[in-house]
């Protein structure tokens, strides 16, 4: 689709949204507001956008069963539009003025540090659904996102057995990848791997590693002596590449990897940020063969998420606003995360029998199970939730072939220096 | 007949000062519910609109009133914001996620101890200085080069836009010891003051008040003075004003340094008042923006760039929320109507408006006189 007629499309969907505008406002007393917090514009928006529209599916599910306390969800949207001051804005926006009894959002762990003062402050609840480093437990967050040890440690585990002895780290120069590599360098080291083992560079303050890997600015696009040195350090035939970079950066690097005829077989590229969602917009045909790791694959055979993969399409197809895209749309890791955030929220608030967010965090850190698309997922008392972790293989046709389940991973948000 | 312009011109800012002053006077002691009532939230959102008037007003001194389209004035409002920043990251203490004396972002990127350009930064009045002097030394080396070597027109603005686009990305690395892509957050109070009491948002939104009206004096001042005339030369025609024996390096200079120092404090208040500072706030597109308050609300006017960035903003606000998925489409509409049809902006509609007025009288009063 064109620039030009996506942009008419959205102009037509506008008109439409202004016409109906206020037709569909129901009594605020049989209601409760529920805040979306997440980038539709800038950036970052080809991903959360995605999240929106899982979040509106999710509410207008549960209102069909009847709501929850016998009260019909009404989601306020804000668009945080890639800025992070825009993001705190919102955030108390929603908390201050539409007393929102939930928030579900933000995306980068930038947007989730802005946000952060202002949930403390007015003691609000929001559901974290993205993959991220952890070292952060606030009482107001609950992270329904992988932490470092439901993907990356579980890869690495992966690929030691299948007799992998070499390691090279490579990601976008920010917290996420920083965290996650420094954590999987000091896991390297207590599981026997040399240090001369592990590429991409050891960065030292005074006999501390404080920092492991290669790293790249964000948007970088020139791979072509990094690919060089892989691929020496590869020359061996047992080596592996630990991929957190970020967002279409990786589009330059998987280009520069085929080129240098480095095939998966040689040295296989287990990455961390690119869910089935992100190949709506990459070319696949490079990743062919490489891992990912999350803890939901759109191609997991089960009832529950055939169930949610049916129901999402005919959502799209039938109930969806105007401005949601229908076409071609799949389901990944990060909106499977959102959409249990939504159910494990509704479940503790009928426990509590409060929409109150400080008893809503109470039965939250009960434990409160929900059995979703990617298996069941309990909440824990650190706010983060237990969950099984699939590794799967990159396929033609943007999909995942799941070679390995691990059941019910403990959510550890401190991992940075427990590995000796 | 100047006498009488300015005491109605200090009427209107009198009467504006008192009207703003009345935003943490209701948070103080009005209602808590209705029409009268203002909410701390309101509060922090009005504080940063007007550090963003500010920071349009700096950018007019040099666009409007001097020919300089400046495109790192964002980079000079973020480098007030880091220094006051820094000061603010330091009154954490050990109540960061790891408790220790060091910020967060140190003790996760392995430091033992506080690096050394840190340590003033304990003292906020050493931070408060910085926030004018580091802007300002920029601007006055950056200028120097620039004006020195007779770089002007969209050479520098490109040049400009380079520079904030440099120190963008040595912001990002996180070996740069300003916390990286994560930048500043997660404050706790400034000066002894808790920072989610509503008396400090209050005292932020009153500094921010006091900021605006010494810069709207300082720009009325300078445009009445020889300095202003001579800058406002420059700005018609450099090579008459070079040729009738002024430096006009120097003037640029002078009028560079004092926008920059104006942005820095801007940013100094925007950081308490938003809750943090990251490298995307020195973002090309950052700069852009600011050009775009200033051209809604009309160039080379003492009100226009405040108007334009109160009322940008506002709708950006606004938009965001209530139309969630369109809001670009009619921001970008508003800035195409408004190059299009009011190239003087918001002030510009009112002067023509008024001009009209007085032609329509003028042709009405013969007949009555």
């Amino acid at each position: 689709m064109t620039i030009l007629s996506k942009s008419l499309k959205k102009l037509t969907a506008f008109a439409a949204a202004l016409l109906f505008m206020g037709t569909t406002s129901t009594r605020a007393e049989d209601t409760v507001k529920v805040g979306i917090l997440h980038s539709l514009s800038g950036t970052m928006a080809i991903s959360e956008t995605s999240l929106r529209d899982v979040l509106l599916f999710t509410f207008d599910e549960i209102n069909a069963n009847g709501g929850v306390l016998g009260k019909m969800i009404e989601p306020v949207e804000a668009d945080g539009a890639s800025d992070w001051p825009t993001f705190a804005e919102k955030a108390e926006q929603l908390l201050a003025v539409d007393k929102t009894a939930a928030v579900f959002g933000c995306w980068t762990s930038v947007s989730r540090k802005f946000v952060l003062p202002v949930f403390e402050k007015y003691k609000g609840l929001l559901f974290y659904p993205v993959q991220y480093e952890g070292e952060e437990e606030s009482p107001n967050i609950f992270y329904t996102a992988e932490a470092v040890g439901q993907q990356a440690i579980p890869a690495v585990d992966y690929l030691l057995e299948e007799g992998y002895t070499k390691f090279y780290l490579i990601g976008t120069d920010y917290v996420y990848p920083q965290t996650t590599n420094i954590v999987l360098f000091e896991y390297l080291l207590s599981k026997g791997i040399p240090v001369e083992n592990i590429g991409g560079g050891i960065r030292y303050e005074g006999d501390v590693a404080v920092s492991a890997g290669n790293y790249t600015p964000f948007g970088h696009t020139d791979f072509q002596q990094i690919v060089a040195e892989i691929k020496d350090f590869a020359a061996s035939g047992d080596a592996c590449v630990v991929n957190t970079i970020n967002g279409d950066a990786n589009v330059p690097f998987f280009k520069e990897i085929a080129s240098s005829g480095l095939s998966s077989e040689d040295c296989p590229i287990v990455s961390f940020s690119l869910s089935e969602d992100e190949f709506r917009s990459l070319p696949t045909k490079d990743l062919v063969g490489h891992l990912g790791c999350w803890t939901y694959f759109m191609s997991i055979d089960s009832d529950a998420n055939d169930a949610f993969k049916a129901n999402f399409q005919e959502w799209l197809a039938t109930k969806a606003p105007a401005a949601v895209q229908k076409e071609g749309r799949v389901t990944c890791s990060p909106m499977v995360l959102s959409y249990d955030g939504v159910y494990l929220w509704k479940a503790a608030v009928e426990k509590a029998g409060t929409f109150d967010p400080e008893a809503v965090i109470k039965a939250l850190e009960s434990g409160i199970s929900f059995d979703g698309p990617g298996g069941t997922v309990t909440t824990q008392k650190n706010h983060h939730l237990t969950k099984s972790v699939y590794i799967g293989e990159t396929l033609e046709d943007g999909q995942f072939d799941i070679l390995e389940v691990i059941p019910d991973v403990y959510g550890e948000p401190w991992l940075k220096g427990t590995f000796k | 007949m100047l006498k009488r312009d300015n005491h109605t011109e200090f009427l209107i800012l009198a009467v504006v000062t008192s009207l703003l002053m009345l935003v943490p006077l209701l948070n103080a002691i009005g209602p808590a519910e209705g029409f009268l009532s203002v909410s701390a939230f309101q509060v922090s959102l009005y504080g940063k609109y007007l550090t963003y008037a500010v920071l349009a007003m700096s950018l007019n001194l040099l666009w409007g009133y001097t020919g300089l389209l400046c495109l790192c004035q964002s980079l000079f409002f973020a480098l007030g914001a880091y220094m006051m920043g820094m000061y603010l990251m330091l009154m954490i203490g050990e109540r960061g996620a790891y408790q220790s004396v060091l910020p967060d972002f140190m003790v996760f990127l392995g430091y033992q101890e506080l690096p050394l350009h840190w340590k003033p930064f304990y003292s906020f009045w050493f931070a408060a200085g910085a926030v004018l002097w580091v802007p300002g030394l920029l601007a006055l080396i950056f200028g120097f080069l620039a004006f020195r070597s007779r770089i002007k027109g969209v050479y520098f603005s490109i040049l400009t836009q380079a520079l904030t686009y440099a120190a963008c990305l040595m912001f990002f690395r996180n070996d740069f010891t300003f916390g990286g892509n994560n930048g500043f957050t997660d404050f706790k109070d400034i000066l002894g003051c808790d920072l989610n009491a509503d008396a400090t948002n209050r005292g932020l939104f009153t500094a921010t008040v006091t900021l605006l009206v010494l810069t709207y004096l300082s720009t009325t001042f300078l445009l009445k003075s020889k300095f202003g005339k001579i800058q406002q030369a420059i700005r018609d025609s450099e090579n008459r004003v070079r040729f009738s024996g002024y430096s006009t390096t120097s003037y640029k200079l002078a009028i560079f340094v004092f926008s920059a120092m104006l942005a820095g404090a801007a940013g100094a208040l925007y950081v308490p008042q938003v809750g943090g500072v990251n490298p995307s706030a020195m973002e090309a597109a950052k700069s852009l923006e600011v050009v775009v308050w200033v051209a809604v609300g009309g160039r080379g006017t003492k009100w226009g760039p405040i108007i334009g960035a109160v009322l940008v903003n506002f709708l950006k606000s606004f938009t965001t929320q209530a139309f969630p998925d369109y809001w670009l489409i009619i921001m970008g509409g508003l800035f195409v109507v408004v190059v299009l049809f009011f190239p003087d902006g918001v002030t510009g509609l009112y002067r023509d408006a008024k001009a009209a007025l007085n032609k329509r009288r003028a042709a009405a009063s013969p007949e009555s006189a």
